[in-house]
């Protein structure tokens, strides 16, 4: 496995990517878009891009992901995508019939210079439906960065400001994560009492029952009301800064909402920080059952703390799930010793900060010392580990290679896990999902110790 | 319940009048009293419309290049299309010498928007230097993405400058992916340069067992062409190159020494078939090892063309004993499916290619498309001369290969190949539209709202298609079963395939998960009791 994957490490220089931990911007448009009710995402480029993005959040989700294409053919890439978008959206409403049509742009159609929004604007479209789009060009960020332009262009086209009186609402952006997490995110804030609007929202949409019946539309995702509101609101809750500080700070700057941006909120301190920014902004106490599922927590981490305490961990995926995993596996005592993300530093157009120092700073408080590194790729993570073997790794399906070759328990958390599934309708976030994820950890170590154990060491009790 | 052409109208004018007119053109339903039916196949699809269909650069890298497993494949581009065409398609691939099996790797140049703004040309060749560095392959393709031939990046210079300096072949495919309207321009693109560059180039003059063969368009999906290889190694063939599934460079060079070439996928390989009938002499049989009989009949064919009396023995004694294997075991999944029906709508061949196991399962096929055949895998190759070309197909290089002076030998006499085609398709391939039951109905490039409406209409048991379908199939209670990545199972092919094929379809029928769609609350009253004049009682 991976047989041609060098143990010496030579400096790369080309800016080339071998085993990439990042794709490119529009999958991530594409998942927000679905997160709007009655939403239909559209891709603005070859017919490749929508398809290669519908299967693989279909296979990460098992459930529909509907899109459509703009259908470029070498013509319209000499003469302008402006007939194939306004076709397009006359087709999609007649035939498909979305309250909403999100266009986001591809490699392609940035390359050429489509004016998307002149574009929008010249087009027919029906009395009540909407179009918005945002610019996602494949050759900047990654699809964390598309996630955060498509949830920016839900701001600048429908927030609005209705009065100067800002209403006891929260806005919460929750980042790519899951809709399991979405879900229990605002499970958390309606334990409390806050009115809150969660957008984008994709539970409900990509986690839909079975009924027997197919909704091209289900019943979730943030409406278009709800996202006219949100310059409203008293406070914007940007969870995970990569994914979700852009539409934030936008809404601060149009409509003067502040922001308080969090981690996105997996383990216990970042759930802590989540829950303590709602209480003092609204000035309301965290209800009893939610102190007792942190006492819950706290007891299973004590309890069970030989477990993991002082093993060695890798972990890689998303920056704004990468943060949050590294700073739980300290607060278990657990020792990482690389730590990689496939997006480039700050997310575009923001002066966020670097991934980079936000996990040195966290390491340097545990005295711990490790590799660390953004747009980075899993070539150079496996190097890391042929050279510095880990108890444990930790992340999306694309590190089951890495594990298999170098023998290490691997644990599946994040986009995409395409070869397992339920992963998506369960949280890791809050203090349930800090249960969750202690008990994958904890599997995955003493299935191994059990594996591994000779028969006079193996144990009944552990 | 069927079709009749008032309710396909029905259909069809849903759709706004050009879409109308459009996709009328796509669909037909099959009747055998007129000679020719014609379908519209390989046009563009309309803006707007939710299609299956993917790019140029999925059909050249994803489909044809990516499985040849001891070539480093770089993609010039931004990072997601190296990304999704990355061990994504089930191409599986074993090598006695893993440091030079690169099957798991993915290597993009990540294009950043200094490169579409300066050009990509430097970056290209570095990362070339790269990969000769640390993986030392034989031989390296670099295929082009979108942005590429829109910035005008000469990726064939750079290739030439890399051969140059690092003294190993270094091919270049321009797939960007807007070229042609499908994956079907990929193909072709593929095709050419393969046999414009590397088939031919080894310097075996003769094949070194007797009966050579080549299996073209075979992918070793879920380990296909493992199956069809285990088969004709033990009938006696020797297999000289497999294109491209479990694929290697060293093997294709050498694929001028086969005696026959064998097309399972014919969109997808047909170009390079017909390259080395011209150039080599070498004709090609169209074979089907998909389904017990359509296995069989490749085999029984294959062995009327070498005629040799001991293959010939061989073939019946492997066929016979191979069916006392497998036919009880299928027999018991058969009585799961009889009776049932399919739609099945794949990409290029396996639309025409599973029909066959549907109809040995005692499964009627009661639609079936591609998502980016022409209209010969339609209609059948008599019909290639009267295809029009239009803008897009003419934007795709046609390579013709010439008779190769030294190495073109006719492999049987022209009388004898006369008298073959009269009997087993050599050089000849009768389309979808051939085998398809009266009444049934062909769409080319079915989209989703055609999906639902012909669901809806004629209720199929089963409809097999890919990824993007499964789940909405699904939520409508119906069993979807991939026939692009099989449900991650496989193989197919062969006679263990249509075991394990079989084994599959009856679980999807006889899984009690379907059972609990509808919750026992929704069939029964709250409250139980009579209705009496005073009220509840």
């Amino acid at each position: 496995m991976l047989d041609c994957t060098p143990k010496d490490i030579t400096e790369r220089k080309s800016g080339g990517i071998i085993n990439p931990a990042k794709t490119c911007q529009p999958i991530g448009a594409m998942y927000a878009a679905l997160g709007i009710h009655k939403c239909l995402p559209h891709s603005h480029g070859s017919q490749g891009c929508c398809s290669y993005h519908r299967m693989h959040l279909t296979r990460h989700f098992r459930d529909p992901v509907m899109a459509s294409t703009s259908c470029f053919t070498e013509g319209s890439s000499v003469f302008g995508g402006g007939a194939n978008l306004k076709a397009s959206i006359q087709n999609v409403f007649h035939i498909y019939k979305p309250d909403v049509m999100a266009i986001h742009t591809t490699c392609l159609t940035e390359t050429i210079g489509d004016d998307v929004s002149s574009i929008i604007k010249t087009a027919e479209v029906a009395e009540g439906k909407l179009v918005i789009h945002a610019n996602t060009p494949s050759y900047v960020g990654s699809h964390i960065t598309g996630f955060s332009n498509m949830t920016k262009a839900m701001v600048s086209y429908l927030a609005e400001s209705t009065s100067p009186e800002k209403k006891e609402q929260a806005n919460i952006i929750p980042g790519f994560v899951n809709p399991g997490d979405m879900r229990e995110i605002k499970r958390l804030v309606e334990s409390m009492g806050i009115e809150y609007i969660m957008f984008p929202d994709t539970s409900g949409v990509v986690d839909s029952p079975m009924t027997g019946e197919f909704e091209m539309y289900p019943e979730g995702g943030t409406t278009v009301e709800q996202l006219k509101d949100t310059g409203n609101s008293q406070i914007t809750l940007a969870l995970g800064r990569f994914a979700s500080s852009d539409p934030a700070d936008l809404l601060n700057k149009e409509y003067k909402v502040p922001v308080a941006t969090l981690k996105t909120p997996i383990g216990i301190k970042a759930t802590d920080a989540l829950l303590m920014t709602l209480r003092n902004s609204f000035a309301r106490e965290i209800p009893k059952e939610i102190e007792i599922e942190r006492g819950q927590l706290v007891d299973i981490m004590t309890d069970t703390h030989f477990h993991f305490h002082g093993k060695t961990v890798a972990i890689f995926g998303d920056p704004d799930i990468v943060t949050g995993l590294t700073e739980f596996v300290l607060s278990l005592g657990m020792v990482p010793l690389h730590v990689l993300t496939g997006t480039p530093g700050g997310s575009s157009n923001s002066a966020a900060g670097s991934f980079e120092d936000d996990i040195n700073s966290m390491l340097k408080g545990a005295g711990i010392e490790a590799n660390v590194k953004s747009a980075g790729d899993l070539f150079t993570l496996h190097q890391w580990i042929k050279n510095q073997p880990v108890d444990l790794l930790i992340g999306n399906t694309y590190g089951k290679y890495i594990a298999r070759a170098e023998d290490v328990p691997f644990m599946r958390v994040g986009f995409p896990i395409l070869d397992r599934s339920v992963h998506s309708y369960l949280p890791i976030v809050g203090y349930h999902g800090a249960m969750r994820l202690i008990e994958m950890i904890s599997n995955a170590l003493l299935d191994r110790a059990d594996r591994d154990a000779k028969d006079e060491d193996f144990e009944l009790v552990m | 319940m069927g079709m009749n052409e008032a309710k396909l109208q029905e259909i069809l004018d849903q759709y706004p009048a050009k879409v109308q007119k459009n996709r009328k053109k796509h669909i037909f339903i099959k009747r055998s009293d007129v000679e020719s039916q014609q379908i519209e196949a390989n046009t563009r699809t309309i803006p707007g419309i939710i299609t299956n269909r993917g790019c140029a650069y999925a059909g050249c890298k994803g489909v044809v290049l990516g499985p040849i497993k001891d070539m480093v494949h770089i993609v010039h581009g931004p990072i997601g299309c190296g990304y999704y065409a990355w061990n994504t398609r089930r191409n599986k691939a074993k090598s006695d010498d893993p440091k030079q099996n690169f099957i798991n790797y993915c290597i993009s140049t990540d294009m950043q928007e200094s490169d579409i703004v300066f050009g990509g040309e430097k970056k290209l060749a570095k990362v070339i230097d790269e990969v000769m560095e640390i993986f030392h392959p034989k031989a390296i393709t670099l295929s082009a993405t979108c942005p590429v031939g829109l910035i005008g990046d000469d990726m064939g210079a750079v290739a030439k400058a890399a051969e140059a300096k690092h003294g190993v072949q270094v091919l270049s495919f321009s797939c960007e992916g807007y070229k042609g309207v499908s994956q079907s321009a990929g193909h072709h693109i593929a095709n050419n340069i393969l046999m414009e560059k590397v088939i031919g180039t080894g310097d075996q003059e003769q094949a070194p067992a007797k009966f050579p063969i080549n299996l073209l368009g075979e992918y070793n999906i879920g380990g296909d062409g493992w199956e069809v290889e285990r088969i004709l190694k033990e009938i006696g063939y020797h297999v000289v190159s497999v294109m491209t599934g479990d694929g290697s460079y060293e093997a294709i060079k050498n694929a001028h020494t086969a005696e026959l070439n064998l097309v399972q996928c014919h969109r997808s390989i047909n170009y390079i078939a017909e390259m080395l009938e011209t150039k080599y002499g070498t004709p090609w049989l169209k074979v089907n090892f998909i389904g017990i009989q359509g296995t069989i009949e490749s085999l029984r064919n294959m062995a009327l063309y070498f005629d040799d009396k001991e293959l010939t023995l061989k073939t019946e004694a492997v066929i016979a004993s191979e069916l006392a294997r497998i036919e009880p075991i299928f027999d018991q999944y058969k009585k799961i499916c009889e009776g049932k029906t399919a739609f099945c709508f794949v990409g290029g061949s396996r639309g025409h290619h599973f029909q066959n196991l549907f109809s040995e399962l005692g499964i009627e096929t009661l639609l079936a498309g591609y998502e980016f055949a022409h209209r010969d895998d339609y209609e059948g190759r008599e019909v290639i001369p009267t295809i029009k070309t239009d803008a897009d197909s003419k934007n795709i290089p046609h390579y013709t290969a010439e008779a190769d002076e030294k190495r073109f030998r006719l492999k049987v006499s022209p009388e004898k190949l006369e008298e073959l085609k009269a009997k087993i398709p050599l050089g000849q391939y009768k389309g979808m539209r051939f085998d398809m039951k009266d009444g049934s109905i062909i769409v080319d490039d079915l989209n989703h709202f055609e999906t639902e409406e012909f669901i809806k209409a004629l209720k199929p048991d089963i409809f097999t298609s890919g990824i993007k379908d499964k789940y909405v199939i699904q939520k409508m209670g119906i069993n979807s079963k991939q026939l692009h990545s099989y449900d991650y199972s496989g193989p197919y092919a062969g006679f263990n395939g249509a075991v394990k094929f079989a084994e599959d379809i009856s679980m999807g029928f006889a899984s009690p998960t379907w059972n609990f769609i509808t919750p026992p609350w929704k069939n029964q009253p709250l409250l139980e009791g009579s209705v009496t004049e005073e009220g509840v009682a």
